[in-house]
């Protein structure tokens, strides 16, 4: 099963490569996501018992992990055709290949049990994903997809390096190889700590990179300004997401160490540091892409805070994992439709989106409101429990500076996207036949209301699940 | 020790690299330090066993014939093979490069290495070949150059990724090359068009992005 998981999309991959007609081509998408989804449900029910020397196979963490990427993939996935027939100029072939290949190598990455292995996966996502980046072939996405590879590339170099010092760390301290996570983790107390502290910065300098932590996310604005909406979806949710899985599964090694706190106090700092970094941008940000962009910055910067406080808000900080995934691919999306209907995505061309495009600027508005923590929607119940966790004496003034934080966001992000929505119309706008169709509405539509859903009620499997990956990632294998 | 005259030789290479102005120099001084590290577990001793002779084999294959393969064929496409006006100059490059060996040596002399094991040199050497990399990365401006820098950046770490080299799974191992290899490829790619975009490698055109 495990095996089919990260072959699946690879097979889909290459037969997409070899499928002539465009449009046969597009609906091998949302095809191989669904079966994906399915499969990958199958093989949850027994996340419990994965053999200790597996080199492959779905523990708590990678399991729930996965399952937002599968989710958030097939949803994609179920727009990207609709998105694709607009684009009849642009050959899709090497977009339906990368874009399968990318789920196959976040299953291998989820599944990995060898932290070189993991290690592997990272770098070749990257390598996938470049040329989704590239897509309108112009100026602008070149300079994108160059950026995204340079700075994407060295720093998972770093994070390789980091891997390696652990690796000696852990030989110094008499472990051999092959090291599976689990035997990492049990055996942590007799690593060498100058080389599993060392290997720590090194790791989380090289995939914060991947993931967008500032100050190692210059690369961002520009690959998702200049990415189609979809993709733009794809990387801020899903390959976000692998490299954090990669970033937590080195922290729980060194958290079994007994060295949490120190690893913490970084985190903590870089989190906040990402978040204060996106506000300054956000603030009077024309471009609506780029100002999503930031906003990715800014939810990094709280999933690691959030692991970084610990406790209650490491297992929150796992629940927003779902609701950044789930809402950025509607606030993408839409974003995606809106910039479809004015040919341009910034402002002030953009401006009184709810005429032109009522349900795709619903879409963007609740999506906006939804991410930026209001009441019932998911990110509303993560944000929340990670502030109510740090404000305790420990992290006390963590935690208002955490809420005033948020507050700062709102307003900085709301500006740009009231203007976006509900502006007077430029007289000398572009004009596009664009026009909202259910194929390029629907598939947000149910993302939001999974979004809605996960907010009112989480079902008791995967509160389980949820609890079991964050004890886990706090080091208790 | 054999091991440890192939270091010297890896770390001279980075003073070399980081004063060139010619990329096809460049390039070559890369690859014979490749090339050098993909030796470097023979001159350990370790040549005997047959896991490491294959990787032997496939490190001197990819860093000595496919990597060059690739760059030369970047190479035939544009027209200025000199790096004309770099971001920092190669005096200031070379005392950089300098200064990072130093550091390298120092910070080296606080991480514990197994004693006996002959890995003394292999920490600061691993360290400074990073540093060169970054200097390449940071201070020029042509992408070939910066695409060096990377090559050179992931030859200190697996200069480093030597120390572990009895033990490493072979699966990581080629994982690792292959990466690298395909990196280096997509990054050929990317330069193409970029050559053909603007009819220049220089990554000053590439600017238009910024809030």
């Amino acid at each position: 099963m495990a095996l089919l998981l990260i072959l699946l999309p690879l097979l889909a991959a290459v037969l997409a490569f070899f499928t002539r007609t465009a449009a046969l081509r597009t609906r091998l998408l949302p095809l191989t996501a669904v079966v994906h989804l399915a499969l990958l449900i199958a093989a949850l029910r027994g996340w419990g018992t994965l053999p200790p020397a597996a080199w492959l196979g779905l523990d708590a963490l990678g399991g729930w992990v996965l399952l937002v990427i599968s989710l958030l993939f097939a949803i994609c996935a179920c727009y990207a055709p609709a998105y694709l027939a607009l684009r009849p100029e642009r050959d899709n072939r090497i977009f339906s290949v990368s874009f399968l290949a990318f789920l196959g190598l976040a299953s291998l990455l989820a599944q990995a049990r060898h932290p070189g292995l993991v290690w592997v996966a990272m770098e070749t996502t990257t390598l996938a994903t470049a040329p989704l980046i590239f897509f309108n072939h112009n100026r602008r996405s070149l300079e994108a997809t160059w950026k995204y590879l340079i700075i994407g590339s060295v720093g998972i170099a770093l994070a390789l390096l980091g891997t390696l010092f652990i690796a000696y760390g852990a030989h110094l301290g008499g472990i051999r190889e092959p090291l599976s996570y689990k035997r990492l983790m049990l055996e942590a107390a007799h690593f060498s700590k100058p080389w599993l502290r060392a290997g720590f910065v090194l790791t989380l300098v090289g995939y914060g990179t991947k993931m967008g932590l500032a100050p190692l996310h210059t690369w961002k604005p520009d690959a998702y300004g200049e990415s189609p909406g979809v993709i733009g979806a794809l990387l801020a949710g899903g390959v976000t997401s692998c490299a954090f899985l990669a970033l937590l599964r080195i922290y729980a090694v060194v958290a079994a160490a007994g060295d949490a706190g120190f690893a913490q106090e970084l985190m903590i700092g870089i989190g906040l540091l990402s978040m204060v970094w996106a506000m300054v941008f956000m603030v009077r940000q024309v471009d609506i892409r780029r100002l999503l962009a930031y906003s990715s910055v800014e939810h990094m910067g709280i999933l690691v805070f959030g692991i970084g406080i610990g406790g209650r808000a490491a297992r929150f900080a796992l629940f927003h994992l779902a609701a950044n995934a789930l809402v950025k691919s509607v606030l993408f999306m839409s974003a995606g439709n809106i910039h479809r209907s004015y040919a341009s995505h910034s402002l002030p061309q953009v401006t009184g989106a709810i005429r032109r495009t009522p349900v795709s600027a619903w879409l963007f508005l609740l999506g906006f409101l939804a991410i930026t923590g209001t009441p019932p929607f998911a990110p509303f119940i993560s944000e929340f429990n990670i502030a109510a966790t740090a404000l305790a004496p420990p992290h006390l003034w963590v935690g208002v500076a955490f809420l005033v934080l948020l507050g700062g966001i709102f307003v900085a992000m709301s500006d740009t996207v009231v203007q976006v929505v509900f502006g007077t119309p430029n007289p000398n706008r572009v004009r596009t036949p664009y026009r909202d169709t259910f194929a390029t509405t629907a598939p947000l539509v149910i993302a939001l209301a999974l979004s809605l859903g996960l907010g009112l009620w989480l079902p008791r499997p995967l509160a389980t699940m949820i609890e079991s990956a964050a004890a886990l990632v706090e080091g208790r294998p | 020790m054999l091991s440890d005259l192939l270091i010297a030789l890896i770390m001279l290479t980075n003073f070399t690299l980081v004063t060139t102005s010619r990329i096809n120099k460049a390039i070559q001084v890369a690859v014979v330090q490749g090339v050098l590290l993909g030796l470097l577990p023979l001159a350990m001793g370790l040549g005997k066993r047959f896991h490491i002779l294959l990787m032997v084999a496939s490190v001197v294959a990819v860093k000595g014939w496919l990597i060059p393969f690739l760059f030369r064929r970047a190479l035939r496409k544009i027209k200025i093979h000199r790096e004309l006006n770099p971001t920092v100059g190669y005096t200031a490059s070379l005392i950089l490069c300098a200064v990072g060996t130093g550091l390298s040596l120092m910070l080296a002399s606080h991480l514990p290495v197994a004693p006996g094991s002959g890995h003394a040199l292999f920490v600061p050497a691993a360290l400074s070949t990073l540093l060169t990399g970054f200097i390449l990365l940071i201070c020029r401006r042509e992408a070939l150059t910066q695409v060096v820098g990377y090559l050179v950046l992931e030859n200190g770490i697996y200069l480093f990724g030597l120390m572990l080299v009895e033990e490493m799974p072979l699966l990581v191992e080629a994982g690792i090359l292959l990466d690298l290899f395909v990196g280096i490829f997509v990054m050929g790619i990317v330069i193409n068009h970029i050559n053909v975009a603007f009819d220049s490698l220089d990554t000053r055109h590439l600017a238009e992005l910024k809030d």
